[in-house]
Order: structure tokens, then sequence, then C-alpha cells
């Protein structure tokens, strides 16, 4: 069976993001730009997926500006196969992207496609979940664990109860939780092979895609800063504290 | 709170892929494979590593240090573990051969990745580096079937490597050494003595341990005329390649030091130890001669490493430590008090943190490329001008860089204040930790006599036009240059005094030796300023440019503009009292009698 994982150019998780003085969003010019966490949990699992010989070929897939092959380079350094590079220079929209994957999922027919659960730029978390809607597969979010068993696969899912174990069908839709896997560090080696596997450019027209209008985004704002907190000795302190303030 | 270490990727990729020029090298063997992206992803993920990985054990390393147990020794919690993410990830071969598999990038890559290792944890860079010091002995000197037999696992990090020269009575003057090799019948040594302070010469880290030892073969000639070199495993080593018999050497015992407590500084043993000799005997002083100079390069190196870290922390820290107002009226009235920012005196210290460690950067990967240029160019002439510049600029960086990587680390500290000496904040262990660097591979008064009593005569002043010829150069292209006269015009003038020191220093020398050893150290210091007044001043160069054509990351260059200013303005000046000093002469050095002491 094929994997295709997908990964998103996103302001490394390290860098304390500023925002433009006109709000018309955040600071990327010289900024470090690194594969979104998520993803990069999802392509992880997915190798170990191929290594436990669950699987033959990973397919990588970005959306999005030039320099995000840096990020695919990156994926076919772990271990991805190849990639594929839809080149699209506006910031990409969840139905949209979900739209290219399904595109892609149509061509490549993978038996699985791992996303993160979300991207750390704009924290929209939708992308998987349409994605299978379209697809008109399962999806198994939030995994926290992933088990292959012939055509099926259990997923533990991290929800607000606790942990819950859900069976799917393949081919289906899996999003990366935090605590799915660690991450490998990249070999060396590795790196230098990257250079040599293949990616595959293409666009959203080649693809047939139309980019979703939906969301605009109107301002962006640092948040507000935070008040220091207070530490209080008791229950009753913390009562009259909490009154004082309006707060009950 | 712990300390915390960003690999400098943008100032790394700034001096790389701007301020050098490497686009004419790509058809050279090492850098056909180093396309720019290569190596920023490189940097990427070695920086990765440093952070992740050898960062949060640099403390905990310190605070438990190395442990020693009938003649073997155990390394702190978590450096076995490290280290073999190291070594599975391929780094311990980033610039080795490729023919023993190496991925043989260029040293320049290499000296990226030194700083990055360095400045996450000093100790553990040890332990690489010594390895890939033992590495290029063999490599250079050994014969092919030593190559077959050492080199892969030292390339891949499966073997560590050693450089036993100390003994307890001589440490810069090698000539003295007696550790014995005596000749066997089948053609191997049989070494004994002992030798101390030698760093990696026991761990628990790797299933063997190559040493490299310099010792006498009865009867060879008194001095260092009489000195070979050999290699002497801890395990003998099976036609196989594997591990076989325990060799005659062990570790007596380890030092408890100021710094790099993790790193293992052993006294090693030699009873009856079988050893085989690399190269001719004799020879050995030259055989190490060699490497001499990327062993002291990756000493300034290290240096640079600590100093840069330093400087991240204390950066961090003045932002956030609030005391006492900016002196023209607060910047942060709803606050209790400003951040130490905002004071002229703390903005002194980071500037000159950062003015040495930017500048240190490039003019140390420019060196680095020069290195490179010297080994793989098809070219002769580009050879032999690539190799006067490494020549002339490895006394210069060992000393220079290891002098102002502890003046950067203690300027930290004291940017910390109180908490500075305070073990928690982990900026005093910056301070011990970069120490050593001062002291070791030949100290830094052992580097000065080396560049004025070597280097400047060397070829009849030849070597000395390869740093003459291209700031001259540069000055020239700029005359005239209104945006830049800031920078060319303190440059020239600082340049033009170097001169002339040198012209009168030549002359002096002549006359008595002692005036160029009272010389010695402040010449160094007064040539390293020149030579990072010129790296300023080619990096605003750049910056100018890139702001004249609006490329972007505006902040970057001007920032870049900055720290050139206030090296041109506030720390090349340093050079005219260094010029005073020199032309008073050995007179009043050399006044007092030694009794008088
Ligand atoms: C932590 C640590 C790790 C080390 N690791 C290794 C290792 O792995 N392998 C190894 O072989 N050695 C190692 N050493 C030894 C180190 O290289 C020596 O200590 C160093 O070379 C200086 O030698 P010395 O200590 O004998 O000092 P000395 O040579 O006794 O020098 C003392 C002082 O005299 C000055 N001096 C000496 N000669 C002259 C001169 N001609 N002109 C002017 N000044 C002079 C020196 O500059 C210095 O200030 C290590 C040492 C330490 C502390």
């Amino acid at each position: 069976m094929k994997l295709m994982v997908s990964v998103k150019r996103v302001v490394d998780y390290n860098v304390r993001i500023q925002v433009k003085p006109d709000g018309s969003g955040v600071v990327t010019d010289g900024v470090k730009m690194s594969m979104n966490p998520f993803d990069e949990i999802a392509m992880e699992e997915a190798l170990r997926i191929k290594e436990a010989g669950n699987a033959e070929e990973i397919i990588a897939v970005t959306i999005g500006e030039q320099k995000a092959q840096e990020q695919l380079r990156t994926a076919l350094a772990m271990g991805a196969d190849r990639a594929i590079h839809v080149e699209v220079d506006e910031d990409i929209q969840p139905l949209t992207a979900a739209r290219v994957l399904k595109a892609l999922a149509d061509k490549e027919q993978p038996g699985m496609v791992l996303l993160g659960k979300q991207a750390i730029d704009d924290d929209q978390g939708q992308t998987g979940q349409m994605l299978a809607a379209l697809w008109d597969r399962p999806q198994a979010t939030f995994a926290s664990k992933v088990d292959l068993d012939g055509q099926k696969a259990k997923v533990t899912r991290e929800v607000d109860a606790g942990l819950e174990t859900i069976e799917v069908d393949l081919p289906a839709v899996v999003t990366t939780d935090l605590r799915l896997n660690e991450p490998r560090y990249v070999k060396l080696p590795d790196i230098m092979k990257a250079k040599k596997k293949p990616i595959d450019t293409t666009s959203l027209a080649d693809l047939g895609v139309e980019a979703a209008p939906g969301l605009k985004v109107t301002n962006t704002a640092p948040p507000p800063e935070r008040q220091g907190g207070k530490k209080v000795e008791s229950v009753d302190e913390l009562v009259s504290e909490l009154k004082n303030r309006g707060l009950i | 709170m712990p300390t915390t270490y960003t690999a400098p990727l943008r100032d790394l990729k700034f001096v790389i892929h701007e301020f050098l020029d490497l686009a004419p090298y790509s058809e050279l063997p090492a850098f056909s494979e180093a396309s720019p992206d290569i190596i920023d992803a490189i940097l990427e993920e070695g920086g990765k590593l440093c952070e992740q990985v050898l960062h949060p054990i640099n403390m905990s390393g310190d605070e438990e240090g190395c442990s020693w147990n009938n003649h073997e020794v155990t390394t702190p919690k978590g450096f076995r573990e490290a280290y073999q993410t190291y070594v599975e990830g391929g780094w311990s071969g980033l610039t080795s051969d490729p023919e023993y598999g190496g991925q043989g990038l260029p040293h320049l890559v290499g000296l990226c990745m030194s700083e990055m290792i360095s400045a996450a944890n000093t100790s553990f860079g040890m332990y690489p580096g010594l390895s890939h010091g033992a590495w290029a002995a063999i490599h250079n000197h050994g014969s092919q079937e030593q190559k077959d037999k050492y080199l892969p696992k030292l390339t891949s990090g499966e073997w560590t490597g050693t450089m036993n020269l100390t003994e307890p009575h001589c440490g810069t003057d090698l000539g003295l050494i007696r550790t014995k090799a005596e000749p066997q019948d089948d053609g191997s040594y049989r070494i004994s003595g002992t030798k101390i302070w030698i760093s990696a010469g026991e761990h628990d880290m790797a299933e063997n341990i190559i040493h490299l030892v310099l010792a006498r073969i009865p009867g060879a000639p008194e001095g260092t005329k009489g000195i070979s070199l050999f290699i002497v495993p801890k395990y003998m080593v099976n036609d196989d390649g594997s591990p076989g018999e325990r060799n005659g050497v062990r570790c007596e015992s380890i030092e408890k030091k100021m710094g790099i407590k993790a790193s293992a500084t052993c006294e090693m043993g030699f009873d009856k130890a079988t050893g085989f000799l690399v190269g001719e005997e004799n020879k050995g002083l030259r055989c190490m001669f060699t490497m001499m100079n990327a062993a002291r390069l990756g000493t300034g190196i290290q240096a640079l490493g600590v100093g840069s870290v330093a400087y991240q922390n204390a950066v961090a820290f003045a932002h956030e430590r609030l005391q006492m107002r900016a002196l023209n009226g607060p910047q942060y009235p709803d606050k209790p008090a400003d951040p130490i920012m905002v004071h002229p005196d703390v903005r002194r210290m980071l500037m000159t943190c950062r003015a040495f460690v930017e500048g240190a950067r490039a003019l140390a990967l420019y060196t680095g490329l020069q290195l490179d240029l010297e080994h793989m160019h098809p070219d002769q002439a580009v050879r032999e001008k690539a190799g006067d510049w490494v020549a002339l600029m490895t006394p210069i960086i060992k000393a220079y860089f290891t002098d102002m990587g502890s003046e950067t680390a203690n300027l930290a500290m004291q940017v910390f204040g109180g908490s500075g000496y305070i073990r928690e904040t982990g900026v005093e262990q910056f301070v011990r930790d970069v120490r050593i660097t001062q002291i070791y591979e030949g100290t830094n008064g052992v580097q000065a006599l080396d560049l004025v009593g070597r280097k400047l005569p060397s070829k009849g002043g030849e070597t000395l036009n390869a740093f003459i010829e291209p700031v001259k150069a540069f000055i020239d292209e700029h005359q005239g240059d209104s945006d830049m006269a800031e920078f060319v015009e303190p440059l020239s003038e600082a340049f033009d005094g170097l001169q002339q020191t040198i012209h009168w220093l030549f002359g002096k020398m002549m006359e008595d030796r002692e005036e160029a050893g009272a010389a010695s150290s402040d010449f160094l210091r007064l040539f390293a300023l020149v030579a990072m007044g010129y790296v300023w001043a080619r990096q605003a160069a750049i910056a100018h440019a890139r702001l004249k054509d609006n490329s972007g990351e505006q902040g970057f260059y001007e920032s870049k503009l900055a720290t050139a200013r206030f090296f041109m303005t506030r720390m090349l000046p340093d050079s005219a009292g260094l010029m005073q000093r020199i032309r008073a002469g050995a007179g009043p050095v050399m006044g007092l009698d030694a009794e008088a002491f």
C-alpha cells in the first residue's frame, strides 16, 4: 500500500511571532521556517508503518510557495520515497488543501493519508476532516496510536474524556496528535540522498482544483499582554479576590 | 532557569551564502555535493541536534562530571545516548574522505557544525574533536593498511581517537618527551611511559579508542628531531576489524578541573603497549604539525561557540531583568523598572560580545574556505595563496578567538549580575568551560610567537602578502565610496599602522630576538583587530548593497551595519594603544631581574 503524507511549511515553533505593524499578518521575512510539527509526526508514523512492512511507498505532499520544497526535502531526508509540490503562492485555506489532497488521492490511490491534526500557523484543524468527507472515506483524527490490521486500522484517539479506540476501514484519513510518536532526527547521509529523490511539481489548475474563496483575514493583532498573577493563601482569600475583581 | 541555545542559522547562512562566494568552487569535489540547499539542510538538522540533544545535557554533564573506577571512566548521564544519536546520524563523517565512509563535505561546513556543537555542549564536542585529530593523522601519514584498518570506524564514530603528546614534565616543549618505543621483530613497537591530560583517553561511549602517541625510539636524536608517532589501540584490532585483545594502555586517573568536566582528562599509563609507527621514524612532530592548523582553528571555533551561546543567554536575560530606569526617563512606565537592556553600559557589553561573535564567525568561515581550497583546488597558485592565508590566520584565530571567547563569556556573566555568579543560571559554566581554550593546542603565548617568529618572516614575507594584498585591494576598491567611508577609513588607518608596526618589528627582531617575544601577544592582538576590521567592512558592504536593492530583511542588514559601526568605533581603536605598547619595546617588560620577583 501507498501512504500519502501532507506537510506544511510554517514559522518554526521556537520563533517568537511578531505581528506586522499594519496588522496584515505576521512577520515571516528572515524568520526560520520549518515543517509543521504535527506533520513531522505524521511523517514519522508513515515511516514506522513502512518499516514494519505494512506499506511500500511514502509520498510527501506540500501545497505552497516555491520555498516549501525545503520542507519536502526534509520529508525526503526523513525517508519519504518521493514528493509532490503543488505550487501556490497565496495562503491556502483548509478546503482548498482538502480538495488538492482529494485530487491527489484519486490519482495516487493511497491506503492511508496522514496529516497533522492542525498546522501551528493558523490552527485551523479542518483539512483532514474535510478530506475524509470529499474523499468519502473514514477518518481517525487526533491519533495517539495507530495499529494496522490487514485492511483495517485500529486508532487510539485523544478526546476530551481521555482515550478512545476506533477501527476504520482502509483507505482512511488519519490526523496525528502530539503523543503519537517522537519524530526521528534526520541523518546526514539521508540529507544527501534526499537530493536525488524526485519532486513532482504541479498546480491547482493541473489538478483541476478550484481554490476555495471562503475566509478573508481582516486584521492580525498580538494577544493582549498578560497581567501578572497573584498567589492567594486560602480558599476564602481566593473567593474574595474573585469577588473584588467582579469575576463572580 | 537553565541556559538555552538556538543555532545561529540566519547568520551562518549570511556568511556562507552572502559573505563567501562559493559559486566559483562548485566544481570542486567537496563543493559539488554541497549546493546551497544541501548546506542549509545540514545546518538546520545539525542545529536541531545541538539544540535538542546536546544542549539539554550540558549543565547536568558539568554538575555530574566524569567518574573513574578501576581504570574505567563513566561519562555523565545522557552522554552515551547523545553520542549514539550523533553517530547514528552520520555526523562524525561530515567532512571525512568518502573512501572511508565519510560524506566528504567542505571543512567550511564542518566548522559550522563544530561551532554549534561547542556552543551547545563544549565537553561533548571534545570527543568527536579528538577523534577527528586522530583520523587526520592516520589519513595524512598512515600506511594504506593502517588507513583501511582504522579509518572506517573512526569515520563512523564507532571508535574514537586521542592525541597523546603531553607528559608530566613537558607540554609546550615536546622535545623533552620520554615515552619510549622499543622496536620488535614483527615491525611493531613496545610503548612505555606516562602521558597526562589526555582528553577522551578513556570513556564508555565507543567500543574502541585509537590513541596516537608521541614517543622516542632508543638511540633517536635528542629533542624534537627524535620523536616518532605511533598508533596504540585500546583493543588490538582483529583482521576482520573487530576489537580483540586488550592492549597494555590504561587510564590511571582522571583530573578534577575548572571546566569541561564532562570531558575526561586522563593520565594514561603505557606498559609495553603494542604500537605501530605512523610515517617515518623521528618524523613524528612533523606529522603532528600538518594537522596543527586544523586543530588550532578548531580550538578557536570552540571559543567562538561558547561566546555565541553566552551572548544569546545574556541577551535573553537583559530583556527580562527589570532594574532601575533608563537615564533619559522610564521606557516602560507600567513596569516596576525598565529592563536592563536600556542601560548603555549593558549595551556596551552586549555589543562587544556580538561584534566579536559575528565578526569571528565570518573570519573563521572565510579561513575555513581557504583551508578547503588549500587542500583541493586544482590550481597550484590558488592552493598556495589559500595555504598562506590559513598559515597566517591560524595562530590569530586560535589566540584572539579564545581570548575573546573568554572575555565574551565573562561579559555575559557580568550582564547577569549576581545571578551570573550563581551556578543555577549556567553562565558561569561558560566562563569555566571556555578558559581551557586559551591554554591547550599551544598556549596563546606560543601562538603569538608562532605568528611573529615563524609566520611573518615565512617565505620572505610572501605568506604575509596573502593578507596584505586582499585588504589593500578592498580598501582601494571602496575609496571614495561615501556609504562605506565610515568603515573603510578606520580600517585603512589601522591597516597602515599594522604595516608600519610589522616594518618596525622586523628591524627590532634583527637586533634582539627578545624584542619579538615582548611584542608578540600585543602584536597578535593588533593583527587580529585589523583582520576583524577587514571582515566587518566587507560585511558592511554587503549589508549596504542588500539594503539598496531592497531585497527584504531590512532589520537583519541594519543590525549588521550597526554592529560593524560598533566594531569600527569601539573595538578597532584599541589598535592605537597596542601599537604604542609594542613600540615601548622589551625594555620595560624585562626591566626586573628574575631574582627581583
Ligand atoms: C583540560 C586539558 C586537556 C588537555 N588535553 C590534551 C590532550 O588531549 N593531549 C595532549 O597531549 N595534551 C593535552 N593537554 C595539555 C596541553 O596541551 C598543555 O597543557 C599545553 O600545551 C601547555 O603545556 P604546559 O601545561 O606544559 O604549559 P607550559 O609549557 O609549562 O607553559 C607554562 C606557561 O609558560 C609559557 N611558555 C612556555 N614556553 C614558552 C616560550 N617558549 N615562550 C613564551 N612563553 C612560554 C606558556 O605560554 C604558559 O603560559 C590538555 C590540558 C588540559 C588542561
